[in-house]
């Protein structure tokens, strides 16, 4: 038996995405900046899947870049923005840069390394992983030349309020800068690019059923950012290099699958959320859910801890029983150091290395709670014996 | 250049009878060792061993390997010819070409070894003649027969060998020489550098790993995979057993005092060694204490966990800093994985304050809460081969 639980480190790649895959490497396998046919073919392909990447977030297509994932476009959207100052020297401590205390490696790290050039500012964030809006307004000044800030967070599930952010921040300084990461939210929450006026914002194709190794960036109209390395003309130059097609297909393949069924795929995520809570505090003592159960989180990540007990260890005796979740994040939970985000939210030390994250996907359904919480109890509670 | 490699023993020479088999257990090892190459030849010529390849290419890689094979003190990459004079003195001069575009040389010697005495020149006088031809050919070069900057080595037996550099190698005697040991093999640093260094006196070497999965990773166990085979290359193949001992914890948790748990779980896993060793016919233990080091490797500790077995327990390690410990594992290029940082057996059931001063009878007092033989066969049958 296979229950895979760790939908928010990746996912399994859909049939009709795998065949979509297979068709382009089989049978369209041209490079579209040939003269031929066959790339004029393949570029036709592209822009199909760009259309269908934009449809997502309500986007213009020529907004959307295809990029080598996640983490890459949050570096070409920062990077990428920032590098303007730099090239034109015009930059030192008396600008600022915003952040949360709580973001993805990929846009943290990319902060810690500014520190020295440009101030930069984390943002605390409350018990539940949301920024407090009047502390944004109090540290954006007109010095302030970027906030990024990212939607859902890989670890909780927070949904942080981005129309109200936005507002704020337009409102105090008309030239800061927007980025969100929405890796987490994108093909989760709804997201409207023409309501919510951020300029840049990211997401990755293998955390929504498609393939590993693609990402989107969305780059608002009008908005210019350079590239961070350089190539050819690929993708306006932004992200150079000969396109990873059968990526991008498949790619907006599993878009299309999303737009397709959007509202009864995000019911079915809320609902399994919210019974796996349930459950989960109803059989187990001394556990603490760090995720709304409500509409308030994104609906496809449960955060859990249990007291006293170490959450590799539950991770390894689930993996047992067939069932895989994770402890904390994914991407960065091989390395050994206290976890920042779940210090972040004042979340008891004792509590915080029983954490695992739980997070769904299209292929779970309600049929496998029953199983994968009573594995989890009867898992505690014989960790806990030893561990006591 | 190179087409040949000359192996040297060292110590193997002491041993008179045993001459035999401990050459032939090099170059088994030789062989072993180089089985992903193609066209290699291994063979011995008047007493001398060679290894011969066809590909110039590949002799950067084998040195690297042979170096690393117990039982050699010596290599030098070679030029085999025919016995020919005019064949030998071209290819000579060839080699100094060579050797010349490498390093700045100024001053050589020729020294010429003749085991085959049918052959017609001696060789002082061999030497003189190549010496000659040396100095014809290169200007800038001038013999010096003290301290020159090269030597150019002719080995006259049934064919002629040429060379000039001697690599120091690893040294010991070869592996499988002198009995068998079973490593009780974490994935610390201290442990691999305690199984190189027995190994190198020519003992076979298999190991043991204790793991508490899943309370450990799975990835530590590919990490203790990984630092056998990294062993290998020193020390022949490595069979590694591993047995996982939760329920010796366990058992230990619910029944004893906490500061005793290291001591008691450290006298459980020396007679599971034990009882591997035996039924493997295996000589003795290793383990790569280091006394003072940590709790369980003070004098006393040592102490009560030895008494648990009747088996010897070689412990090279015993005498070095961890410095030192830490300078052969980088050396033998255990240290890297070694310091990845999965957690081994140890850190999820060490006590805050374990004992450091151990007695006997209480320890045994302590066990006889404990239902020893079961909880040993418990693990046993747990036993894997990885």
């Amino acid at each position: 038996m296979e229950i895979y639980l760790d939908n928010s480190a990746t996912t399994k790649t859909r049939a009709e995405v795998m065949e979509s895959i297979i068709d382009i490497y089989e049978n369209n396998y041209g490079n579209p900046s040939s003269l031929h046919r066959m790339g004029m073919e393949i570029e036709k392909k592209i822009d199909w899947a760009r259309k269908s990447v934009a449809k997502v977030i309500n986007a213009r297509t020529e907004e959307i870049y295809f990029t080598g994932g996640g983490t890459e476009s949050n570096n070409i959207a920062i990077l990428g923005y920032l590098s303007n100052f730099f090239i034109s020297k015009c930059v030192d401590k008396t600008f600022n840069v915003i952040t949360t205390k709580i973001e993805h490696p990929s846009v943290y790290n990319i902060f810690k390394q500014f520190e020295s050039v440009l101030d930069v500012r984390y943002l605390d964030v409350d018990s539940s992983g949301k920024i407090e809006i009047s502390e944004l307004e109090n540290r954006i000044d007109e010095n302030t030349l970027l906030v990024s800030i990212m939607q859902v967070n890989n670890e909780l599930g927070t949904v942080q309020d981005l129309d109200k952010i936005i507002e704020i921040v337009k409102s105090k300084n008309r030239r800061t800068k927007i980025h969100v990461d929405a890796i987490q939210a994108f093909g989760k929450m709804k997201v409207d690019t023409k309501k919510t006026l951020v300029d840049t914002m990211s997401f990755s194709s293998h955390k929504v059923h498609g393939p590993k190794g693609v990402g989107g960036l969305y780059v608002r109209s009008g908005y210019k950012i350079n590239p961070i390395y350089f190539g050819a003309s690929q993708e306006k130059g932004i992200r150079p290099g000969t396109e990873n097609t059968a990526g991008i297909v498949g790619f907006g393949k599993a878009c299309e699958l999303i737009c397709d069924n959007f509202q009864a795929e995000t019911e079915k995520l809320y609902n399994l959320k919210k019974q796996y809570g349930m459950r989960l505090i109803q059989k187990i003592d001394d556990i603490k859910i760090n995720s709304d159960l409500g509409r308030n989180s994104a609906p496809h990540i449960l955060s859990i801890s249990f007291k006293n007990i170490r959450g590799e260890v539950l991770v390894h005796y689930l993996e047992r029983k067939g069932i895989y979740v994770s402890t904390g994040s994914a991407c960065s939970s091989k390395v050994k150091s206290d976890n920042r985000i779940l210090k972040s939210i004042g979340l008891n030390k004792e509590y915080v290395d029983g954490t695992i994250r739980i997070s769904f996907g299209h292929y779970n359904s309600v049929d496998e709670i029953e199983y994968v919480v009573n594995t989890i109890k009867q898992s505690v509670n014989e960790i806990r014996m030893i561990m006591k | 250049m190179y087409n040949l490699l000359a192996v040297s023993f060292g110590e193997i020479f002491l041993k008179g009878k045993n001459r035999n088999t401990f050459e032939k257990k090099v170059i088994e090892q030789i062989r072993s060792s180089l089985r992903g190459f193609s066209d290699i030849v291994v063979y011995k010529d008047q007493g001398k061993v060679f290894i011969e390849t066809k590909n110039e290419y590949d002799m950067d890689e084998i040195i690297n390997k042979v170096k690393k094979i117990f039982g050699i003190v010596l290599i030098s990459p070679s030029i085999k010819v025919e016995k020919d004079v005019e064949i030998i003195k071209n290819k000579t001069k060839e080699l100094i070409k060579y050797l010349c575009s490498k390093q700045n040389i100024k001053t050589f010697k020729v020294e010429t070894h003749r085991s085959d005495k049918t052959f017609p020149i001696k060789s002082m006088d061999f030497s003189a003649i190549m010496g000659e031809e040396i100095l014809n050919e290169f200007e800038n070069l001038r013999v010096d027969v003290h301290n020159p900057d090269i030597y150019v080595y002719i080995d006259i037996k049934n064919s002629a060998y040429i060379s000039s550099e001697k690599i120091k190698t690893v040294g010991g005697l070869p592996v499988g020489t002198s009995g068998s040991a079973l490593l009780l093999l974490s994935g610390g640093i201290d442990s691999p550098v305690a199984g190189y260094m027995i190994a190198k006196r020519g003992v076979q070497i298999e190991a043991l790993y204790f793991h508490t999965y899943p309370f450990t990773s799975e990835r530590a166990n590919e990490k203790v995979k990984h630092l056998a085979e990294l062993l290998e290359e020193y020390c022949g193949k490595i069979k590694l057993y591993s047995v996982n001992i939760l329920e010796i914890h366990k058992a230990i948790k619910e029944n004893c005092r906490e500061d005793e748990t290291t001591i008691l779980a450290r006298r459980f896993m020396m007679r599971i060694a034990e009882r591997i060793a035996k039924d493997n016919n295996i000589d003795m233990l290793i383990t790569g204490e280091s006394l003072g080091q940590v709790a369980s490797q003070t004098m006393k500790s040592m102490i009560v966990i030895e008494n648990s077995i009747d088996m010897p327990i070689l412990k090279p390690v015993v005498g070095l800093d961890k410095t030192e410990i830490m300078e052969i594992a980088r050396n033998i290029g255990t240290y890297e994985t070694s310091i990845l940082p999965y957690d081994d057996c140890c850190s999820v059931f060490a006590p805050k304050h374990p004992l450091i001063k151990p007695k006997l009878h209480v320890i045994e007092n302590a066990e006889s809460n404990l239902d020893v033989d079961g909880l040993i066969e418990k693990a046993l049958s747990t036993l894997e081969i990885l």
